[in-house]
């Protein structure tokens, strides 16, 4: 920061329109980068003052025990989409956790300086960026149309393929913050490799992979596109065997905030409440988390 | 913290999901016109029996992909398919329901019922000849009303949609000019304005944008309390849609005029005719893959014969006549086989 | 020092041991991280191949003309990209015209101009804002933001340029919706700022203070601290971050969805409605059957070579600065 105290001996009257001009631009500079600032600020707080508004207004016990109504039906509620999307979620996770984990304890551990794992480490990242719609389409060529139907599996799938990316780029940069003495430790004890990773290497960096496992949480749960071709909707709730299509809060809230009936669009702030607090709540305890590891 | 009520909501889940394991459930996707009331009759239907009928409103042309790939129990459509198309894709089409589709508008200083219009005005406003609400060939029509100078903002449909396609054959029967440019069908090339995604969206923008004008299935204009226009109809009469005028036009159909019922009623004759009228059409495999589901959906619509007309008089649909009906149910036993080629639907 | 211990690990796995039964367990992990490793590779080749696949039909039948034509017409089963592309291009664009600018204010308020009190409540409400999901940005662009841009500068504005030259026709609103290419750019704008902004603080902070501290020392405004020092010292990493922030603006669907419009005919004003490759996709795939599948399979092609090289662009970007 500006610790340095400004020289202010020198300077005849001729370098006095000198350092005007150059203390206007400095002053312009910050009045700028603090307007732009205040402008993010409030952004976001209008956002969510917006939602706060729309979305307590229709908040009601029934919401999250009463199924979606039809068009004009009184009491009804969210309760299937906040269940499907529950279900959902923690199948892309459950599927997304050890394929990421796995792939980015290879990078980080055994394919350090390999081409294969530069390659790898390249992919990763485009998939990352990926529009979310394309792999949509992918798992709707892939599983929609062989199985027949809309199903909870395949929109498990599509969150997956977009979870992976965001744990194996976690997994990897916190397995790499690992000290190094820490796996010699174990080698010199003579545990196999698997065993120092399993067993030191990934206990050290724990706070970290939960983490990542936590951001990719939060941002699958948001999530529209994917599930649009995938999981699509259901008005009521999902079956056991989740084909039929299994409802879900992003696709809900899509269809029914574009609609003209009053219920619907209630209830479509309702599930966006209830969407972005939970996501909001999962970043803020991630960052916690990593506070707390980075501090260590 | 934030998980116990999720927690919760899926233990309601699986405990409702066990619970209802012996009630069937149907997948159906398709057309938006009738979604209010497939969704009411699902609604009650599902209180009668238990058993769901999950129906998803993506467009006409999205029903009928969406059965052509057997990804859904049932397509639903406003075009009804040619028979050509129904052989080519092994499919049986039977109509349920009727309606009319409405031009739905948001005039300042123009109340709901008194706009009057002509189809030939409607499809010049939507081909962009016709741009501002005072026009002089508007104010023709409706001397009385004063129409403010805006700009004319259509609302079209942005997806493929059996409403459009209804919408466009009328506009092509009576506009020259409309029916040698965009034409009719159920994706077209609108010159100018807005697209909303189903007659939800639809009748959204409407209700948003002002001077707007849109046309949606009259359900949906009702319901929403959108002011919806008087059209002139063949007979030169200018009338306002409701149950009746829908079923004038309706009065005089052949529905065995077409393979799969798959008849026309716009620009019927008649002087209480709702020009803009049609009926919406179901479609089902011939040799479905999964016999069972098909048959549920079957008893589903033979449900909705029989107790739903009371439900789509209080939507503004009409429902069909009962020798329709009977003709409906004589189809299905004799197109609709299971794996062993007997008929799944017994009366 | 890890290479060591690793290579300690790998020599001492390629001798055949009799010893211990975990040895098979260890194989039988490490082929795991392999195989999963390589599933990710499976992965992203299967997205290309099927998009590939499924646009090839659409590629032959209307040629690289596919990606000028502006007409995309069901009814008659002909199909042009240009629209699409032009919208994405666009709304991309205006994106980061506006978010680029904001981002960097942001960053430089945060590493050179925060009290250190007030320096994580901000930095975590700028994050949270990449939290909030992107159909919530599509509903408060569409229910909240699109009318008061309607009222407030729309129609002002579409009366100011009436009849001018230029401005006459790319900002004036024929139809003051509220929605359209613009608005589109703006939400976009919103979204992408959290990224750009977080990744320029984070460059910004590992800059070395002695740098900024040397430069003060004689006598530097901070406005000069910044425009001589830091950013030709990050300039690059920055336009990397500004690339990663461009590849989210492109594939991003929901939020541009409800406030492009959707209109399939190009237009010169940025107050028209529009629609980008992504909202094109989202709002027909369900129904597009034959030559339209393929051509919004084509759309998806090309919206992936697009955000593929742009993220390439920013690698190497990215590559060079930090060799430096």
């Amino acid at each position: 920061m500006d610790t340095m105290p400004r020289p202010t001996t020198i300077s005849p009257a001729a370098w006095g329109r000198v350092r005007r001009s150059r203390y206007m631009a400095d002053r312009a500079l910050k009045a700028v980068c603090l307007l732009f600032t205040a402008l993010g600020v409030f952004v976001l707080g209008w956002i969510l003052l917006m939602l706060l508004y729309q979305g307590i207004s229709a908040l009601r016990p029934e919401v999250f025990t009463n199924t979606t109504p039809g068009p004009m039906t009184k009491g009804g509620g969210i309760a299937n989409a906040i269940a499907g999307s529950f279900v959902l979620t923690f199948l892309g996770i459950v599927v997304a956790t050890p394929v990421g984990v796995l792939a980015g304890t290879y990078l980080a551990e055994y394919g350090r300086g390999s081409k294969l794992a530069e390659v790898i480490r390249f992919v990763n990242d485009i998939l990352l960026a990926a529009p979310s719609i394309l792999i949509g389409l992918f798992v709707y060529t892939l599983m929609v149309q062989p199985m027949g139907g809309y199903s909870g599996w395949a929109g498990g799938v599509a969150l997956a393929i977009i979870a992976v990316p965001v744990i194996v780029r976690t997994t990897e940069d916190m397995l790499r913050i690992v000290p190094g003495s820490l796996r010699e430790a174990g080698a010199a004890l003579g545990a196999p490799m698997s065993k120092v990773i399993t067993k030191i290497t990934w206990r050290a960096a724990r706070a970290g992979m939960v983490t990542g496992v936590l951001l990719a949480t939060a941002r699958i749960a948001g999530e529209t596109a994917p599930l649009l071709f995938t999981a699509l909707n259901n008005n009521f709730w999902f079956r056991a065997d989740l084909m039929g299509g299994v409802a879900n809060l992003p696709v809900m809230i899509y269809q029914y905030a574009l609609s003209p009936y009053q219920n619907w669009r209630e209830l479509a702030w309702a599930g966006a409440l209830v969407i972005t607090l939970t996501i909001l709540a999962l970043s803020i305890v991630a960052r916690l988390l990593f506070r707390k590891e980075t501090a260590r | 913290m934030k998980f116990l009520p999720y927690a919760a909501a899926a233990g309601l889940a699986v405990a409702s999901c066990s619970l209802a394991v012996s009630a069937a459930e149907i997948t159906g996707a398709g057309a938006t016109f009738p979604f209010p009331i497939y969704a009411r009759w699902a609604e009650v239907y599902n209180k009668e029996t238990t058993n769901r009928l999950n129906y998803q409103s993506i467009g006409s042309s999205g029903g009928i992909r969406q059965i052509r790939a057997k990804t859904v129990d049932f397509g639903a459509t406003d075009a009804p398919l040619k028979g050509a198309e129904l052989e080519k894709d092994g499919l049986v089409q039977f109509p349920v329901v009727m309606g009319g589709v409405v031009p739905v508008y948001n005039v300042q200083g123009v109340p709901a019922g008194q706009m009057k219009l002509t189809g030939e005005v409607l499809a010049d406003i939507f081909n962009g000849k016709i741009s501002k609400w005072n026009d002089a060939k508007i104010a023709q029509l409706n001397q009385g009303v004063t129409l403010p100078d805006a700009t004319i903002t259509p609302v079209y449909r942005s997806d493929g949609s059996g409403t459009t396609s209804v919408f466009t054959t009328y506009l092509s029967q009576v506009s020259e000019a409309w029916k040698s440019g965009p034409g009719a069908g159920s994706s077209v090339q609108w010159p100018v304005g807005q697209g909303g995604k189903g007659n939800e969206g639809v009748a959204a923008l409407v209700l948003q944008v002002p001077n707007s004008i849109g046309y949606v299935e009259y359900a949906y204009a009702k319901q929403n309390n959108i002011p919806f226009a008087q059209l002139q109809n063949k007979n030169g009469k200018f009338v306002a849609p409701d149950a009746k005028t829908f079923q004038a036009a309706a009065a005089g159909a052949d529905w065995k005029s077409a393979p799969g019922f798959g008849i026309s009623l716009t620009n019927q004759p008649g002087d209480e005719a709702w020009p803009i009228t049609a009926p919406t059409f179901i479609l089902v495999p011939k040799a479905p893959e999964k016999p069972e589901q098909v048959a549920e959906a079957l008893k589903f619509f033979d449900w909705a014969f029989k107790s739903g007309d009371q439900m789509a008089a209080e939507l503004d649909y009409v429902a069909l006549p009962p020798q329709v009906e009977d003709m409906v149910r004589a189809s299905w036993q004799a197109d609709i086989k299971d794996k062993s080629g007997q008929p799944l639907f017994k009366k | 020092m890890v290479a060591l211990s690793q290579k300690l690990l790998v020599t001492s796995m390629d001798k055949p041991s009799r010893r211990s039964p975990s040895f098979n367990s260890d194989q039988i992990f490490r082929l795991a991280s392999l195989g999963s490793a390589l599933l990710v590779l499976i992965v992203l080749a299967g997205i290309i191949g099927s998009m590939i696949y499924g646009g090839l039909p659409a590629f032959r039948e209307f040629g690289l003309g596919f990606i000028t034509s502006s007409v995309w017409d069901v009814q008659r089963d002909e199909y042009g990209a240009w629209v699409a592309i032009v919208g994405t291009l666009t709304s991309a664009l205006i994106a980061l015209v506006i978010g680029v600018p904001i981002s960097l204010g942001i960053a430089i308020f945060l590493t050179q101009l925060c009290p250190p009190w007030l320096k994580r409540p901000i930095a975590t409400t700028i994050e949270l804002l990449a939290a909030v999901p992107s159909i919530i940005y599509g509903m408060w662009g569409l229910f909240v933001f699109a009318p008061l841009f309607a009222k407030f500068v729309q129609i002002p504005l579409s009366g100011l340029v009436e009849g001018l030259p230029i401005f006459g026709t790319i900002l004036y609103a024929r139809v003051p919706s509220g929605v359209g290419v613009l608005t589109a750019g703006i939400i976009l704008a919103i979204m992408i700022i959290p990224f750009i902004a977080s990744i320029a603080r984070d460059i910004l902070d590992q800059i070395p203070p002695v740098m900024r501290e040397s430069a003060y020392g004689i006598g530097c405004t901070t406005w000069e601290v910044v425009r001589h020092v830091l950013v030709p010292q990050v300039g690059v990493s920055i336009i990397g971050a500004v690339m990663l922030g461009l590849g989210r603006a492109l594939g991003e669907t929901m939020a541009v969805t409800f406030v492009i419009g959707n209109a399939n005919r190009l237009s010169l004003s940025l107050f028209d409605p529009g629609s980008t490759i992504a909202s094109r996709i989202a709002n027909e795939f369900n129904e597009a059957i034959g030559l339209q599948l393929n051509a919004l399979m084509a759309l998806g092609c090309i919206l992936f070579l697009v955000t593929f090289s742009v993220l390439v662009l920013a690698r190497i970007l990215v590559a060079r600065a930090t060799v430096k």
